[in-house]
């Protein structure tokens, strides 16, 4: 059907070992791994939520954010080791520490933001030593950005295109994203008057995320798959999300029922920007034109070009 | 001037396992693959898996080639890959010369215009391996002889390394759950004998050495087959300056690399792992200064 939408490229030419993958598919599997892409976002904003609830004395917004981050990150502890092929072999994610290996770094932001974020949530739900329960909070609130974030390096350190060449933008989407999630569950569940900073938190969120995903799409041939198909559709689900729920944030920010449509909105948004990003990098490895027409251009570019191809870090 | 941590990432390592601590250790080891005189008998599939105990790949057949075990993976260690292509043959002269029978017997096969390549196909013992970079359980390692290789004992089956290989080597064993690869027969190794396949290989396509050897060897070899007259031919894996600082295991090749199933110019993931953990600070950085603006201004 021609008044289908029509590529903008021309399909590339490209040759094959008969149109089979070069990559391996990750084995990461679905919903676990991007569950956990979104509880880690949500966790760890919801954590320095927390910690500005405590510090500007807002106790409704301090307890669900508190219950968020601790939620979050048992949620997607369990995740994550439901993801592994042989789960009681988690501990050995503990038995070195690589910086090379985001994974491993990333253990280390987990496990103890976990504990951290559990213990100011139990001290909070309890009232039980909350002095230690504060401090175990700020402790949370410190480890909360990055948890947010390494997840980008998780799956931009792959040799996964789509995943690889978005290694720029990729942790400003997540953190964005992850600000949405917070933001927007403390608009669900916290009245009004104490969600100002949930509604700001939110709305600065999808900025972010939306300038830094419209940098990812502008890369051409390795972007597609965040363009195409499934994930391009979830893709476009986050942005139109992300868009209406913010509208809705700066119109009715302060009624109760549009507040909290809008931060079910949020939510939804963050999802389907982790389950897109996702499942864009799995296209990305099936079809072997992402890596081997850039590849190609890449090595003629160094036959032409000399030394100066070399691409900066 | 590059520091001795980022050698260690990317760029040439002439001495992969002195980077990885071996004060005293073996040269180092790997294979030349010269497919140009593979025939395709797969006894280097059948000798590694024998030796190396690794259970079957399914029996499928692809109908696509002779090729049924179709790609390397958690239980294929050595891959022949078949490479039919459809060639122009400039149609014979009739040079008036009497004929058995009407027609030429390439046409009547279908055979004239097929070129066909075989190229078995292996783990790359990458100078810089992506897959021991990120593995986060320390499973994968550097051997004595430079290779790389996994120890069951600790894989926790989390497959960071499935994605992060350029080359699409590694897997996870679905009914095991850890990941596997060929371990360029480290116990072999040890006791100076020749990897299964190698010793097995009829024609010495798969030939095994120090790595410095072979490369003079390969080196030879490619002059060898242009000073023939064979142009396709070129070295893949040899060059130490290559986006993975070169392989272990290296090939010669008839055609593009993309026509094996190889990457024509893979780059270790991690030659961009500082970009990477310096684009998650700024994040991270930024996620704070949102968190912070919404905590001021007005109350309420």
């Amino acid at each position: 059907m021609s008044f289908r939408e029509r590529a903008m490229v021309p399909e590339p030419e490209f040759e094959s070992y008969y149109g089979r993958p070069i990559l391996k598919q990750p084995t990461w599997k679905t919903p676990d791994v991007p569950l956990y892409l979104f509880l880690g976002g949500l966790a760890g904003a919801s954590a320095v939520l927390a910690e500005g609830a405590a510090l500007t004395g807002r106790p409704a917004l301090e307890k669900v954010a508190r219950l968020a981050a601790a939620g979050g990150a048992a949620g997607g502890t369990v995740a994550l080791v439901h993801d592994l092929g042989r789960p009681e072999r988690f501990l050995n994610m503990l038995r070195v520490i690589k910086p090379t290996s985001p994974l491993s770094v990333g253990s280390f932001i987990l496990a103890p933001f976990g504990a951290l974020a559990g213990a100011a949530a139990a001290s909070q739900v309890t009232g039980v030593l909350p002095r230690l329960g504060r401090l175990a909070g700020a402790g949370a609130a410190a480890l909360g950005p990055p948890l947010a974030t390494y997840t980008a390096a998780l799956v931009a350190n792959t040799a996964v295109p789509a995943w690889h060449e978005a290694h720029r933008e990729l942790p400003f989407v997540f953190a964005g994203s992850g600000a949405q999630a917070a933001g927007g569950l403390a608009m669900m569940l916290v009245p009004t008057d104490q969600a100002g900073p949930a509604r700001r938190m939110a709305l600065g969120g999808a900025a972010v995320e939306i300038l830094a995903a419209e940098g990812i799409l502008k890369k051409g041939l390795v972007a597609e798959p965040y363009d195409q198909g499934r994930p391009g559709k979830l893709m476009k689900v986050a942005r139109f999300a992300t868009a209406a729920a913010a509208a809705a944030t700066v119109v009715g920010g302060r009624s109760r029922v549009l507040s909290a449509l809008a931060g079910a909105t949020y939510l939804t948004a963050s999802l389907a920007t982790r389950f897109g990003v996702f499942e864009a990098g799995l296209e990305s490895a099936r079809d072997p034109k992402y890596v081997v027409v850039p590849q190609k251009e890449r090595l003629a570019r160094k036959q032409t070009g000399g030394a100066a191809a070399h691409t900066a870090g | 001037m590059s520091t001795p941590v980022e050698s260690s990432l990317w760029g040439r390592l002439d001495d992969p396992a002195a980077d990885a601590g071996y004060a005293d250790h073996p040269k180092r080891k790997g294979f030349f693959t010269d497919t140009s005189v593979c025939i395709g008998c797969k006894a280097c599939e059948v000798a590694c898996k024998e030796w190396n105990q690794v259970p079957d790949d399914g029996f499928l057949l692809t109908g696509m080639s002779y090729d049924n075990s179709q790609q390397l993976g958690a239980s294929t260690w050595r891959h022949v890959a078949f490479v039919e292509k459809p060639i122009d043959v400039p149609a014979p002269v009739d040079l008036g010369m009497p004929t058995i029978g009407s027609e030429d017997q390439g046409a009547v096969s279908g055979d004239a215009g097929v070129r066909w390549l075989m190229s078995s196909d292996v783990c790359k013992h990458c100078t810089h391996a992506a897959c021991l970079d990120v593995c986060p359980t320390g499973a994968l390692f550097r051997t004595e002889f430079g290779t790389v290789v996994v120890q069951p004992d600790v894989c926790n089956g989390c497959g960071y390394c499935v994605p992060a290989c350029p080359y699409g080597v590694i897997d996870l064993r679905k009914e095991d759950g850890r990941a596997f690869k060929c371990t360029l027969c480290y116990d072999r190794l040890k006791d100076d004998q020749t990897p299964a396949c190698a010793q097995a290989c009829p024609t010495e396509s798969i030939q095994f050495g120090d790595l410095d050897e072979l490369h003079e060897r390969a080196d030879r070899r490619l002059a060898e087959l242009h000073e023939k007259g064979v142009d396709v031919a070129r070295l893949y894996g040899r060059d130490p300056e290559d986006g993975v600082g070169g392989d272990g295991a290296f090939f010669l090749l008839l055609d593009e690399p993309e026509v094996y199933g190889l990457p024509p110019d893979p780059v270790v993931t991690t030659r961009d792992i500082g970009s990477i953990w310096k684009h998650v600070g700024a994040a991270a950085g930024a996620l704070v200064a949102v968190g912070v603006a919404s905590f001021l201004g007005r109350r309420r």
